[in-house]
């Protein structure tokens, strides 16, 4: 009965694409095997997309193999655990995997040698969890996208409110030459990928699952086939090889014929993409409760005596990994990180390898010609007939290279996936994406710039505004002060006049009184005079007296 | 005749009012064109144009008593979008008033600060914080690098240093496809 479905299973196609050599042979012959301890470890704080993690432990603090160092800051963030048990010895810049080959902040682990295991366990019964239980989980263990991006995976695994999820992929493509890491872990770990896939199904609710695996995998195509034949909604399909399936757009126009919005997400078509370690880390994180300290990277390229695919702790010196596959450190022309499409050369061996290191290609002269000189565009238009996701790379290079960042963005240039076809077709040789990806840094430049400068005309109005009003309030207490000095003088002024006539009318009270007092006294003492003669004299100066009085 | 009069008049008055209403309706405020120049000047604030700000430059732009190269830290992206803008040739920047510089900011050096305020007052996006008598810091996120904070420094403890570059504002270079470089 499943095989009927997969038989009719209808897949469809995306524009343009290119066959670049396979070379994966080249390192699938030997199974994974785990890397050597490292005695030093560094760990980049920021190894994934979004805000850098914050360092929860200090310099001279044992750590133990499992433990968090570092936890996330913001929404999109993700912790980073110790890959083994040691000493953090330093916390400071040291140069990472990173197209600038400029210096980030990083722990330094000095391991123990005994590489011992914080307590944890498993999470038993994680179907009767709710899901945003299971994304915290999967939060906190670290997990990012292992196919090379680096998205904090909780994220990814949330649908939103009221969005049912239709289809889950699990990208097991790998179309990027060279690679085989994901190749490899289908091959050997199919019962953890399909764990893996399980938990995400319930974690997004998702109704069917596909397992994409392109025709240059057979083995693993079996071994999941194999691992998931219980399962009704789950189908792992085969996809015919084309560079570059592996991109989730491509991915979900090819197993269900619809196209994600330009300036969307899978999601806002019911779709979510994972990758097939991705998974393999969910199961880990779930069933093992163990947070992301390794994954598996494919060492390769002709500098390496004996190319293989090793588990690796995190951190590790990509010099380390070279020695221990043979490599001859003096005989690599250039170091890529990622596969030759869509990665980027490194300037020193010593890198530690982060979440995102999926391949070390250490490439000579044979595997990678060095870049040939830029000949002018004939107008062939192979470009355009390549390009996946429909753009117009000619177009898009003219103005590039002329800065006409308006223009640019008219032709869509955000919408490149910076796949590579059109460099790789370009007879004349023009670095097509480099020529792009100049143009999205000078514009999101730009964009910072005048956000920048948003916030500076902004605080200077501010500025100039409460100068103005610093101003004007002193100036109104100024005028207030010299209101009430005034309004005191007058005041004071007024008592003094009121104390004054109070004293005047005082005055003349006394006086009338006095007067009245006199003519009294001397209406007795002219009674007196009359009665008695002895009083006459005294009597008789009276008046004068009075008189004197009143003159005055 | 008469006829021809009064309707010509009465139309004339419709028109009249439509008019007279669409002044009021549709007033625009201030001058639009010295708000997308200002847009186009890099708010340092720092007055090397010789007027007091970006926007006094901007309006004496658009009063044509100011050129359009007399920005400094807008260097030669400033010039180039006013020209265009303003449909006129662009032109090298005026050394008159200075040179273009790599991005910078202040920094104080806190032990030498005596907290006089003196760069406070003098800052233009009041981006330095402090009190009388308390040392004072900038507040890098918001400085604009316009070095008026410098001169008033009476124990000169502000130095403007470049902005280095981190992983985050890192961008591609253009393509390097000399000859040279190929072979």
């Amino acid at each position: 009965m499943r095989q009927t479905v997969n038989r009719i299973r209808r897949l469809w196609k995306f524009r343009g694409g290119v066959h670049p050599p396979q070379q994966k042979n080249i390192s699938t012959s030997a199974p994974i095997s785990p890397a050597q301890l490292p005695e030093r470890l560094v760990l980049p704080l920021h190894q994934h997309i979004g805000e850098p993690a914050e360092p929860i432990v200090n310099i001279g603090d044992k750590v133990l193999k499992g433990q968090m160092i570092a936890r996330p800051q913001g929404y999109v963030s993700a912790p980073i655990h110790a890959p083994t048990s040691g000493t953090v010895i330093d916390i400071g810049n040291y140069p990472v995997p990173h197209p600038s080959s400029l210096s980030a902040t990083c722990m330094v682990i000095h391991s123990d040698g005994d590489d011992r295991w914080i307590e944890h366990h498993a999470v038993e019964d994680y179907f009767r969890l709710p899901p945003s239980e299971l994304r915290n989980l999967i939060r906190e263990a670290g997990i990012v996208g292992l196919g090379g991006a680096g998205f904090p995976s909780y994220i990814k695994f949330n649908p939103g409110q009221q969005k049912a999820i239709q289809t889950l992929i699990l990208n097991g493509v790998e179309c990027e030459p060279y690679i085989t890491c994901d190749d490899l872990l289908m091959r050997e770990r199919p019962q953890d990928i399909l764990s893996g896939l399980l938990i995400i199904q319930h974690a997004l609710q998702a109704h069917e699952c596909l397992v994409a695996i392109e025709d240059n995998k057979p083995e693993a195509f079996v071994a999941l086939r194999q691992a998931t034949e219980d399962y009704d909604n789950i189908e792992v399909v085969q996809v015919p090889t084309l560079y570059p399936q592996g991109s989730e757009k491509q991915l979900v126009k090819v197993l269900t014929g619809k196209e994600v919005p330009a300036d969307g997400l899978a999601l806002n078509i019911g779709v979510v993409c994972a990758n097939v370690g991705t998974a393999a880390a969910v199961h880990n994180a779930i069933h093992r409760g163990e947070p992301l300290i390794s994954r598996n990277v494919t060492i390769t390229g002709s500098a390496i005596g004996s190319p293989r695919n090793l588990n690796v702790l995190l951190g590790t010196p990509m010099r380390e990994l070279i020695e221990q596959c043979d490599g001859n450190l003096d005989r690599i022309e250039r170091l890529i990180m990622g596969g030759p499409m869509m990665g980027f050369a490194l300037h020193r061996p010593d890198l530690p390898v982060i979440k995102t290191t999926n391949c070390i290609l250490a490439a000579t002269a044979e595997d990678l010609p060095p870049q040939r000189p830029e000949l002018p565009c004939i107008r062939c238009g192979a470009c355009a007939d390549t390009c996946p996701v429909n753009l117009l790379p000619q177009q898009l290079y003219w103005y590039s290279k002329h800065q006409n960042l308006d223009k640019v963005q008219e032709f869509n240039l955000f919408d490149c996936i910076e796949c590579g076809c059109c460099s790789y077709v370009c007879p004349s040789n023009i670095p097509l994406v480099q020529y792009f990806r100049f143009a999205k840094g000078d514009i999101w430049t730009q964009e910072r710039e005048k956000e920048k400068s948003d916030i500076a005309r902004r605080r200077h109005e501010f500025h100039q505004f409460r100068v103005a009003r610093d101003k004007e309030e002193r100036q109104a207490k100024r005028n207030r002060k010299k209101a009430a000095l005034k309004a005191d003088t007058a005041a004071a002024e007024r008592d003094k006049k009121k104390a004054e006539i109070q004293a005047a009318i005082e005055r003349t009270q006394t006086r009338r009184q006095d007067a009245m007092k006199d003519a009294e006294m001397r209406r007795s003492s002219y009674q007196g005079r009359t009665r008695d003669h002895s009083t006459a004299g005294n009597a008789g100066q009276q008046p004068e007296n009075s008189s004197d009085t009143e003159q005055k | 005749m008469l006829s021809a009069l009064l309707a010509l008049s009465a139309l004339a008055i419709v028109f009249g009012l439509l008019l007279g209403f669409s002044a009021i309706k549709f007033k625009v405020e201030g001058d639009p064109l010295v708000e997308k120049i200002d847009a186009q000047l890099p708010q340092t604030q720092c007055g090397q144009c010789s007027y007091p700000g970006c926007r006094p430059y901007a309006e004496a732009i658009a009063k044509g008593e100011a050129d359009i190269n007399q920005c400094p830290p807008g260097g030669e992206t400033t010039i180039i979008a006013l020209a265009d803008l303003l449909e006129r040739d662009p032109k090298p920047l005026n050394p008159e008033n200075g040179e273009i510089k790599p991005k910078t900011v202040a920094i104080i050096d806190e032990p030498r600060c005596i907290g006089c305020t003196l760069c406070i007052q003098a800052c233009p996006v009041d981006a330095i914080l402090g009190a009388a008598k308390q040392m004072h810091t900038v507040i890098a996120r918001e400085c604009t690098g316009c070095d008026l904070c410098v001169e008033p420094c009476p124990v000169d403890c502000i130095d403007m240093v470049p902005i280095t570059q981190d992983i985050l504002t890192w961008k591609w270079p253009y393509p390097d496809t000399s000859l040279e470089k190929a072979s």
